[in-house]
Protein backbone atom coordinates (compact mmCIF):
# COMPACT_ATOMS: atom_id res chain seq x y z
CA UNK A 1 0.00 0.00 0.00
CA UNK A 2 1.40 3.28 -1.15
CA UNK A 3 1.30 6.69 0.53
CA UNK A 4 1.50 10.29 -0.53
CA UNK A 5 4.59 12.16 0.64
CA UNK A 6 5.73 15.90 -0.14
CA UNK A 7 8.95 17.35 0.70
CA UNK A 8 10.82 19.34 -0.57
CA UNK A 9 14.13 18.21 -2.13
CA UNK A 10 17.71 20.85 -2.89
CA UNK A 11 14.73 23.95 -3.04
CA UNK A 12 12.46 21.89 -5.05
CA UNK A 13 8.98 20.38 -3.73
CA UNK A 14 7.95 16.89 -4.77
CA UNK A 15 5.42 14.49 -4.13
CA UNK A 16 5.14 11.33 -4.55
CA UNK A 17 3.15 8.05 -3.88
CA UNK A 18 5.62 5.62 -1.59
CA UNK A 19 5.56 2.45 0.55
CA UNK A 20 6.33 3.63 4.16
CA UNK A 21 8.79 1.30 4.39
CA UNK A 22 11.10 2.67 1.46
CA UNK A 23 13.94 4.27 2.92
CA UNK A 24 14.90 8.09 2.13
CA UNK A 25 18.04 6.60 0.77
CA UNK A 26 16.44 4.67 -1.49
CA UNK A 27 13.87 7.24 -2.06
CA UNK A 28 16.46 9.72 -3.49
CA UNK A 29 18.51 7.28 -5.58
CA UNK A 30 15.71 5.44 -7.19
CA UNK A 31 12.43 7.53 -7.55
CA UNK A 32 14.27 11.16 -7.53
CA UNK A 33 17.05 9.87 -9.10
CA UNK A 34 19.63 11.70 -6.98
CA UNK A 35 22.55 8.88 -7.05
CA UNK A 36 25.18 11.02 -5.11
CA UNK A 37 23.96 10.02 -1.75
CA UNK A 38 25.49 6.72 -1.48
CA UNK A 39 24.63 3.55 0.42
CA UNK A 40 27.14 1.28 1.68
CA UNK A 41 26.76 -0.75 5.28
CA UNK A 42 23.20 -0.52 4.97
CA UNK A 43 23.46 -0.25 8.73
CA UNK A 44 24.23 2.87 9.99
CA UNK A 45 27.86 2.45 10.55
CA UNK A 46 29.50 4.13 7.82
CA UNK A 47 27.51 7.30 6.81
CA UNK A 48 28.03 7.20 3.25
CA UNK A 49 24.19 7.98 2.96
CA UNK A 50 24.44 10.92 5.01
CA UNK A 51 22.17 13.84 3.55
CA UNK A 52 20.40 17.14 5.60
CA UNK A 53 17.17 17.21 6.61
CA UNK A 54 16.18 21.02 7.45
CA UNK A 55 19.55 21.25 7.89
CA UNK A 56 21.05 18.42 9.69
CA UNK A 57 22.81 15.48 9.10
CA UNK A 58 21.37 12.12 9.01
CA UNK A 59 21.92 9.06 7.86
CA UNK A 60 18.79 8.42 5.07
CA UNK A 61 19.92 4.30 5.59
CA UNK A 62 18.14 5.04 9.16
CA UNK A 63 14.77 7.25 8.08
CA UNK A 64 11.75 5.87 6.35
CA UNK A 65 10.93 8.40 3.45
CA UNK A 66 7.46 9.06 5.31
CA UNK A 67 9.10 10.18 8.14
CA UNK A 68 10.98 12.83 5.93
CA UNK A 69 7.55 13.70 4.97
CA UNK A 70 6.73 17.93 4.95
CA UNK A 71 11.23 18.51 5.60
CA UNK A 72 13.31 20.38 3.73
CA UNK A 73 16.09 17.78 2.36
CA UNK A 74 19.13 18.55 1.11
CA UNK A 75 21.83 16.34 -0.90
CA UNK A 76 24.98 16.23 -2.27
CA UNK A 77 23.26 17.45 -5.50
CA UNK A 78 21.92 20.46 -3.87
CA UNK A 79 24.88 22.01 -2.54
CA UNK A 80 26.58 23.52 -5.33
CA UNK A 81 24.89 26.97 -5.81
CA UNK A 82 24.81 27.97 -10.03
CA UNK A 83 27.48 25.70 -11.08
CA UNK A 84 30.07 27.27 -7.81
CA UNK A 85 31.15 24.34 -5.65
CA UNK A 86 30.19 24.43 -1.84
CA UNK A 87 33.28 25.64 -0.09
CA UNK A 88 33.54 21.97 1.61
CA UNK A 89 33.46 20.35 -2.03
CA UNK A 90 35.89 22.59 -3.36
CA UNK A 91 38.47 22.02 -0.17
CA UNK A 92 37.76 18.22 -0.90
CA UNK A 93 39.16 18.73 -4.13
CA UNK A 94 42.32 20.98 -3.54
CA UNK A 95 43.29 19.01 -0.58
CA UNK A 96 42.69 15.88 -2.54
CA UNK A 97 40.21 14.54 0.57
CA UNK A 98 39.38 11.22 -1.50
CA UNK A 99 40.57 8.29 -3.37
CA UNK A 100 38.04 5.97 -4.58
CA UNK A 101 35.33 9.02 -3.50
CA UNK A 102 32.55 6.11 -2.54
CA UNK A 103 32.90 7.72 1.27
CA UNK A 104 33.02 11.22 -0.25
CA UNK A 105 29.65 12.73 -0.49
CA UNK A 106 28.71 11.80 3.29
CA UNK A 107 31.56 13.12 4.59
CA UNK A 108 30.96 16.47 2.45
CA UNK A 109 27.65 16.32 4.25
CA UNK A 110 28.58 15.56 7.87
CA UNK A 111 31.81 18.59 7.03
CA UNK A 112 29.16 20.46 6.07
CA UNK A 113 26.93 20.11 8.73
CA UNK A 114 29.76 20.38 11.09
CA UNK A 115 31.12 23.57 9.82
CA UNK A 116 27.95 25.06 10.04
CA UNK A 117 27.61 24.44 13.96
CA UNK A 118 31.21 25.12 14.77
CA UNK A 119 32.97 27.27 11.98
CA UNK A 120 36.31 26.84 13.69
CA UNK A 121 36.62 23.57 14.72
CA UNK A 122 39.72 22.29 16.33
CA UNK A 123 41.40 18.97 15.26
CA UNK A 124 39.34 16.78 18.00
CA UNK A 125 36.58 18.62 16.92
CA UNK A 126 36.59 17.26 13.79
CA UNK A 127 37.36 14.22 14.38
CA UNK A 128 34.31 13.93 16.62
CA UNK A 129 32.42 15.37 14.14
CA UNK A 130 32.69 13.20 11.68
CA UNK A 131 32.68 9.98 14.12
CA UNK A 132 29.71 9.04 12.06
CA UNK A 133 31.46 8.85 8.63
CA UNK A 134 33.79 5.85 7.67
CA UNK A 135 36.93 5.44 4.19
CA UNK A 136 38.43 2.59 3.78
CA UNK A 137 40.84 4.16 1.12
CA UNK A 138 42.48 7.81 2.72
CA UNK A 139 43.57 7.47 6.29
CA UNK A 140 41.17 10.32 7.11
CA UNK A 141 44.43 13.13 7.02
CA UNK A 142 43.65 15.19 3.56
CA UNK A 143 40.06 14.86 4.92
CA UNK A 144 40.68 16.49 8.00
CA UNK A 145 42.61 18.76 6.05
CA UNK A 146 39.85 19.51 3.34
CA UNK A 147 37.72 20.24 6.56
CA UNK A 148 40.25 22.56 7.56
CA UNK A 149 40.89 24.40 4.87
CA UNK A 150 37.17 25.02 4.16
CA UNK A 151 36.67 26.17 7.57
CA UNK A 152 39.64 28.94 6.69
CA UNK A 153 37.83 29.45 3.22
CA UNK A 154 34.50 30.27 5.10
CA UNK A 155 35.76 32.13 7.61
CA UNK A 156 37.73 34.17 5.73
CA UNK A 157 36.14 34.09 2.16
CA UNK A 158 33.84 36.64 0.71
CA UNK A 159 30.56 37.20 1.51
CA UNK A 160 29.56 35.11 -1.29
CA UNK A 161 31.26 32.38 0.05
CA UNK A 162 29.73 32.28 3.28
CA UNK A 163 26.19 32.75 1.66
CA UNK A 164 26.70 29.21 0.24
CA UNK A 165 26.50 27.90 4.02
CA UNK A 166 23.74 25.08 3.41
CA UNK A 167 20.67 26.18 4.95
CA UNK A 168 20.61 29.10 3.34
CA UNK A 169 17.93 29.28 0.51
CA UNK A 170 18.99 26.59 -1.95
CA UNK A 171 18.02 27.37 -5.32
CA UNK A 172 16.46 24.56 -7.26
CA UNK A 173 18.46 21.71 -8.94
CA UNK A 174 17.41 19.78 -11.61
CA UNK A 175 17.40 16.49 -10.61
CA UNK B 1 17.31 -5.54 3.98
CA UNK B 2 14.41 -4.40 2.84
CA UNK B 3 12.20 -4.30 6.19
CA UNK B 4 8.69 -5.76 6.37
CA UNK B 5 5.42 -4.20 4.86
CA UNK B 6 3.87 -2.06 7.75
CA UNK B 7 1.17 0.91 7.62
CA UNK B 8 2.05 4.67 8.93
CA UNK B 9 0.64 7.04 10.67
CA UNK B 10 1.23 10.36 12.16
CA UNK B 11 -0.88 11.10 15.01
CA UNK B 12 -1.19 14.70 16.26
CA UNK B 13 -1.65 13.51 19.93
CA UNK B 14 -0.98 11.63 22.75
CA UNK B 15 -4.50 10.46 22.59
CA UNK B 16 -4.44 9.82 18.88
CA UNK B 17 -1.45 7.79 19.38
CA UNK B 18 -2.93 5.19 22.05
CA UNK B 19 -6.15 4.70 19.67
CA UNK B 20 -3.73 4.45 17.22
CA UNK B 21 -1.98 1.52 18.92
CA UNK B 22 -5.08 0.12 19.77
CA UNK B 23 -6.65 -0.11 16.09
CA UNK B 24 -3.54 -1.44 14.98
CA UNK B 25 -2.83 -4.05 17.61
CA UNK B 26 -0.52 -6.08 19.22
CA UNK B 27 2.11 -6.03 16.38
CA UNK B 28 2.05 -2.09 15.86
CA UNK B 29 5.32 0.04 17.38
CA UNK B 30 5.81 3.87 17.76
CA UNK B 31 8.70 4.98 16.19
CA UNK B 32 10.39 8.17 17.43
CA UNK B 33 14.28 8.57 16.01
CA UNK B 34 14.15 5.22 14.38
CA UNK B 35 17.75 4.74 15.59
CA UNK B 36 17.21 1.60 17.43
CA UNK B 37 14.24 0.53 15.93
CA UNK B 38 15.27 1.04 11.81
CA UNK B 39 18.12 -0.82 12.43
CA UNK B 40 16.14 -4.09 13.88
CA UNK B 41 13.77 -3.47 11.53
CA UNK B 42 16.10 -3.80 8.63
CA UNK B 43 17.83 -7.31 10.12
CA UNK B 44 14.12 -8.43 10.25
CA UNK B 45 14.68 -8.48 13.93
CA UNK B 46 11.56 -6.67 14.63
CA UNK B 47 8.79 -6.31 12.10
CA UNK B 48 6.15 -4.32 13.84
CA UNK B 49 2.64 -4.24 11.02
CA UNK B 50 1.80 -0.66 11.93
CA UNK B 51 4.59 2.52 12.82
CA UNK B 52 2.96 5.07 15.24
CA UNK B 53 5.22 8.12 14.52
CA UNK B 54 4.64 10.34 17.38
CA UNK B 55 7.31 12.98 15.68
CA UNK B 56 4.48 15.60 15.68
CA UNK B 57 3.24 15.46 19.23
CA UNK B 58 3.15 18.92 20.63
CA UNK B 59 4.33 18.96 24.31
CA UNK B 60 7.08 16.69 24.11
CA UNK B 61 10.04 18.59 23.29
CA UNK B 62 10.30 20.72 25.81
CA UNK B 63 12.79 20.57 29.12
CA UNK B 64 11.13 22.01 32.48
CA UNK B 65 12.50 22.63 35.89
CA UNK B 66 10.57 22.57 38.97
CA UNK B 67 10.49 21.96 42.60
CA UNK B 68 14.20 20.22 42.37
CA UNK B 69 12.63 17.68 39.32
CA UNK B 70 13.73 18.01 35.92
CA UNK B 71 11.26 17.09 33.54
CA UNK B 72 12.75 16.23 29.63
CA UNK B 73 10.04 15.86 27.16
CA UNK B 74 9.83 12.14 25.32
CA UNK B 75 10.98 13.40 21.76
CA UNK B 76 14.14 15.60 23.19
CA UNK B 77 16.95 14.20 21.56
CA UNK B 78 20.58 13.49 22.30
CA UNK B 79 21.34 16.79 20.46
CA UNK B 80 18.77 18.81 22.16
CA UNK B 81 20.30 17.49 25.46
CA UNK B 82 23.83 18.74 24.88
CA UNK B 83 22.58 21.96 23.94
CA UNK B 84 20.25 22.52 26.69
CA UNK B 85 21.16 24.75 29.56
CA UNK B 86 19.06 24.09 32.28
CA UNK B 87 20.06 20.78 31.50
CA UNK B 88 24.12 21.81 31.84
CA UNK B 89 22.61 23.37 35.28
CA UNK B 90 20.34 20.91 36.70
CA UNK B 91 21.67 17.90 35.27
CA UNK B 92 25.36 17.73 33.87
CA UNK B 93 25.93 13.74 34.06
CA UNK B 94 23.10 13.46 31.31
CA UNK B 95 24.45 16.10 29.20
CA UNK B 96 28.04 14.29 29.24
CA UNK B 97 26.71 11.02 28.40
CA UNK B 98 24.69 12.58 25.32
CA UNK B 99 27.82 14.13 24.01
CA UNK B 100 29.23 10.39 23.72
CA UNK B 101 25.82 8.42 22.08
CA UNK B 102 26.39 7.35 18.86
CA UNK B 103 27.67 10.32 16.65
CA UNK B 104 26.05 13.50 15.29
CA UNK B 105 23.66 11.62 12.96
CA UNK B 106 22.26 9.44 15.46
CA UNK B 107 21.96 12.33 18.44
CA UNK B 108 20.05 14.45 15.00
CA UNK B 109 17.36 11.69 15.74
CA UNK B 110 17.45 10.11 18.48
CA UNK B 111 15.30 10.58 21.52
CA UNK B 112 15.72 9.96 25.39
CA UNK B 113 12.30 8.50 25.29
CA UNK B 114 13.47 6.12 22.57
CA UNK B 115 16.13 5.32 24.70
CA UNK B 116 13.76 4.19 28.01
CA UNK B 117 11.19 2.64 25.73
CA UNK B 118 13.67 0.63 23.98
CA UNK B 119 14.91 -0.85 27.67
CA UNK B 120 18.55 -1.22 26.32
CA UNK B 121 20.85 -2.25 29.18
CA UNK B 122 23.80 -0.85 26.91
CA UNK B 123 21.61 2.78 26.83
CA UNK B 124 23.24 5.34 28.91
CA UNK B 125 20.75 6.97 30.06
CA UNK B 126 18.66 4.29 31.13
CA UNK B 127 21.41 3.18 34.47
CA UNK B 128 21.10 7.02 35.02
CA UNK B 129 17.57 6.91 35.24
CA UNK B 130 17.53 4.06 37.28
CA UNK B 131 21.09 4.86 39.76
CA UNK B 132 18.95 8.36 40.44
CA UNK B 133 15.00 7.33 40.84
CA UNK B 134 13.88 8.50 38.12
CA UNK B 135 10.18 8.88 37.03
CA UNK B 136 9.27 7.49 33.47
CA UNK B 137 5.67 9.21 32.69
CA UNK B 138 3.49 8.08 30.52
CA UNK B 139 -0.07 8.92 29.00
CA UNK B 140 -1.55 6.15 31.96
CA UNK B 141 1.16 6.34 35.11
CA UNK B 142 4.09 7.17 36.26
CA UNK B 143 6.58 4.49 36.60
CA UNK B 144 9.26 4.56 38.95
CA UNK B 145 12.41 2.93 37.08
CA UNK B 146 13.59 0.24 39.57
CA UNK B 147 10.19 -1.03 38.87
CA UNK B 148 10.41 -0.09 34.90
CA UNK B 149 13.73 -2.01 33.34
CA UNK B 150 12.33 -5.91 33.38
CA UNK B 151 14.64 -7.91 31.07
CA UNK B 152 16.55 -7.44 28.02
CA UNK B 153 14.83 -5.03 26.08
CA UNK B 154 12.08 -5.68 28.10
CA UNK B 155 10.28 -2.45 29.64
CA UNK B 156 6.88 -2.08 31.94
CA UNK B 157 5.28 -0.70 29.44
CA UNK B 158 2.20 -1.43 27.96
CA UNK B 159 1.40 -2.21 24.37
CA UNK B 160 -0.52 1.24 23.59
CA UNK B 161 1.84 2.90 26.54
CA UNK B 162 3.35 5.86 25.34
CA UNK B 163 6.07 7.76 27.34
CA UNK B 164 5.54 11.49 27.31
CA UNK B 165 8.39 12.40 29.81
CA UNK B 166 11.00 11.71 32.42
CA UNK B 167 11.66 12.85 35.45
CA UNK B 168 15.31 13.17 36.95
CA UNK B 169 15.99 14.86 40.50
CA UNK B 170 18.00 17.81 40.11
CA UNK B 171 21.60 16.51 40.35
CA UNK B 172 24.14 19.09 40.91
CA UNK B 173 26.77 17.36 43.23
CA UNK B 174 30.09 15.82 41.83
CA UNK B 175 29.49 13.06 39.12
CA UNK B 176 31.36 11.16 36.10
CA UNK B 177 30.66 9.21 33.59
CA UNK B 178 33.24 6.40 31.95
CA UNK B 179 32.09 5.20 28.90
CA UNK B 180 34.29 2.10 28.03
CA UNK B 181 34.62 1.17 23.89
CA UNK B 182 37.19 0.87 21.32
CA UNK B 183 35.73 3.15 18.62
CA UNK B 184 34.47 6.80 18.96
CA UNK B 185 30.81 6.33 17.88
CA UNK B 186 30.47 3.03 19.83
CA UNK B 187 27.99 1.60 22.21
CA UNK B 188 29.85 1.12 25.64
CA UNK B 189 31.44 -2.44 25.89
CA UNK B 190 30.69 -1.68 29.69
CA UNK B 191 29.85 2.26 31.52
CA UNK B 192 30.19 3.31 34.96
CA UNK B 193 28.29 6.48 36.15
CA UNK B 194 28.81 7.88 39.72
CA UNK B 195 26.37 10.92 40.76
CA UNK B 196 26.79 12.47 44.31
CA UNK B 197 23.70 13.31 45.94
CA UNK B 198 23.60 15.21 49.39
CA UNK B 199 26.07 13.02 51.52
CA UNK B 200 25.57 9.84 49.83
CA UNK B 201 26.90 8.50 45.90
CA UNK B 202 24.78 6.93 43.13
CA UNK B 203 26.36 4.56 40.57
CA UNK B 204 25.21 3.07 37.85
CA UNK B 205 26.00 0.76 35.17
CA UNK B 206 25.41 0.02 32.03
CA UNK B 207 25.57 -2.59 29.80
CA UNK B 208 27.05 -5.25 32.58
CA UNK B 209 24.22 -7.44 32.75
CA UNK B 210 20.60 -8.29 31.00
CA UNK B 211 19.31 -4.48 32.34
CA UNK B 212 20.58 -1.54 33.28
CA UNK B 213 21.83 -2.27 36.95
CA UNK B 214 22.13 0.14 40.07
CA UNK B 215 25.24 0.01 42.18
CA UNK B 216 24.07 -0.79 45.21
CA UNK B 217 26.91 -2.64 47.24
CA UNK B 218 29.14 -0.05 45.75
CA UNK B 219 27.13 2.19 47.06
CA UNK B 220 27.08 0.83 50.71
CA UNK B 221 30.69 0.20 50.53
CA UNK B 222 31.27 4.44 50.25
CA UNK B 223 28.54 5.23 52.65
CA UNK B 224 29.78 2.92 55.49
CA UNK B 225 33.55 5.15 54.24
CA UNK B 226 34.84 2.79 52.11
CA UNK B 227 37.63 3.86 49.60
CA UNK B 228 37.10 4.46 45.64
CA UNK B 229 38.90 0.95 45.01
CA UNK B 230 37.46 -1.21 47.93
CA UNK B 231 34.16 -0.01 47.15
CA UNK B 232 34.99 -0.91 43.48
CA UNK B 233 35.43 -4.40 44.31
CA UNK B 234 32.04 -4.92 45.64
CA UNK B 235 31.06 -4.12 42.35
CA UNK B 236 30.94 -7.91 41.17
CA UNK B 237 27.57 -8.34 43.10
CA UNK B 238 25.97 -5.45 41.23
CA UNK B 239 26.42 -6.93 38.43
CA UNK B 240 25.66 -10.05 36.21
CA UNK B 241 27.27 -9.65 32.28
CA UNK B 242 27.16 -12.01 29.60
CA UNK B 243 29.44 -12.15 26.78
CA UNK B 244 29.24 -11.04 23.07
CA UNK B 245 31.46 -10.42 20.08
CA UNK B 246 33.13 -7.46 22.06
CA UNK B 247 34.06 -9.22 25.06
CA UNK B 248 33.76 -11.98 27.77
CA UNK B 249 31.85 -11.91 30.75
CA UNK B 250 35.22 -11.96 32.87
CA UNK B 251 36.62 -9.14 30.66
CA UNK B 252 33.57 -6.97 32.00
CA UNK B 253 34.13 -7.89 35.08
CA UNK B 254 37.40 -6.51 35.40
CA UNK B 255 36.39 -3.54 33.34
CA UNK B 256 33.34 -2.73 35.95
CA UNK B 257 35.87 -2.86 38.85
CA UNK B 258 38.44 -0.96 37.06
CA UNK B 259 36.26 1.76 35.59
CA UNK B 260 34.26 2.23 39.04
CA UNK B 261 37.16 2.85 41.19
CA UNK B 262 38.27 4.86 37.86
CA UNK B 263 35.37 6.90 37.98
CA UNK B 264 34.75 7.53 41.93
CA UNK B 265 38.50 8.91 41.70
CA UNK B 266 37.77 11.42 38.35
CA UNK B 267 34.10 12.59 40.32
CA UNK B 268 36.49 13.24 43.53
CA UNK B 269 39.46 15.11 42.04
CA UNK B 270 36.84 16.69 39.75
CA UNK B 271 35.72 19.03 43.54
C1 LIG C 1 25.45 3.85 15.21
C2 LIG C 1 24.58 3.99 16.43
C3 LIG C 1 25.19 4.11 17.67
C4 LIG C 1 24.43 4.25 18.84
N1 LIG C 1 25.07 4.38 20.03
C5 LIG C 1 24.34 4.50 21.17
C6 LIG C 1 24.96 4.62 22.45
O1 LIG C 1 26.17 4.61 22.57
N2 LIG C 1 24.18 4.76 23.54
C7 LIG C 1 22.81 4.79 23.46
O2 LIG C 1 22.16 4.93 24.49
N3 LIG C 1 22.19 4.68 22.28
C8 LIG C 1 22.92 4.53 21.14
N4 LIG C 1 22.27 4.41 19.93
C9 LIG C 1 20.78 4.37 19.91
C10 LIG C 1 20.19 5.74 19.95
O3 LIG C 1 20.46 6.32 21.20
C11 LIG C 1 18.69 5.74 19.74
O4 LIG C 1 18.37 7.07 19.55
C12 LIG C 1 17.85 5.29 20.89
O5 LIG C 1 18.25 4.03 21.37
C13 LIG C 1 16.38 5.15 20.50
O6 LIG C 1 15.79 6.39 20.33
P1 LIG C 1 14.88 6.66 19.08
O7 LIG C 1 14.16 7.93 19.34
O8 LIG C 1 15.68 6.58 17.86
O9 LIG C 1 13.82 5.45 19.21
P2 LIG C 1 13.21 4.49 18.11
O10 LIG C 1 14.27 3.76 17.41
O11 LIG C 1 12.20 5.24 17.31
O12 LIG C 1 12.42 3.50 19.07
C14 LIG C 1 13.09 2.56 19.89
C15 LIG C 1 12.04 1.71 20.65
O13 LIG C 1 11.35 2.51 21.60
C16 LIG C 1 9.96 2.60 21.30
N5 LIG C 1 9.59 4.00 21.54
C17 LIG C 1 10.26 5.11 21.11
N6 LIG C 1 9.73 6.21 21.66
C18 LIG C 1 8.71 5.82 22.45
C19 LIG C 1 7.77 6.52 23.27
N7 LIG C 1 7.82 7.84 23.44
N8 LIG C 1 6.83 5.78 23.94
C20 LIG C 1 6.79 4.42 23.81
N9 LIG C 1 7.66 3.72 23.05
C21 LIG C 1 8.60 4.41 22.37
C22 LIG C 1 9.80 2.12 19.88
O14 LIG C 1 8.55 1.49 19.70
C23 LIG C 1 10.96 1.14 19.75
O15 LIG C 1 10.58 -0.10 20.28
C24 LIG C 1 23.00 4.26 18.75
C25 LIG C 1 22.39 4.13 17.51
C26 LIG C 1 23.16 3.98 16.36
C27 LIG C 1 22.46 3.83 15.05
S1 LIG D 1 24.71 3.26 4.35
FE1 LIG D 1 23.79 4.50 5.85
S2 LIG D 1 25.23 4.54 7.43
FE2 LIG D 1 26.14 3.20 5.97
S1 LIG E 1 37.82 7.57 -0.51
FE1 LIG E 1 37.42 5.46 -0.73
S2 LIG E 1 36.19 5.06 1.02
FE2 LIG E 1 36.80 7.05 1.34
Amino acid sequence: MTQSVSLTINGRPREDHVEPRLLLVHYLREVAGLTGTHIACDTSQCGACTVLIDGEAVKSCSVFTVQAAGKDVTTIEGLAQEGTLHPVQQAFWNEHGLQCGFCTPGFIMAAAYLLKQNPSPTDAEIERGLEGNLCRCTGYENIKKAVRSASQAMNGGTAETSANLVGSAAAPVEG
Amino acid sequence: MITAAFEYARPGSVDEAQSLLTKYGDDAKVIAGGQSLIPLMRLRLSQPTALVDIQGIHGLKEVRRDNGSVEIGALVRHVDIQRNATLREALPILVEMANDVGDNQVRNLGTIGGVIAHGDAAGDYNALALMLDAEIVTNKRRHKASDFFRDIFTTALEHDEVVTAVRFPVSTGRFAYTKFRRRLYDWAIAGVAVQETGSSWRVGYVNLARTPRRGASVERALAGGASAADAAAESGSDIDPTGDVRATAEYKRHLAQVLTARTLEKATMAA
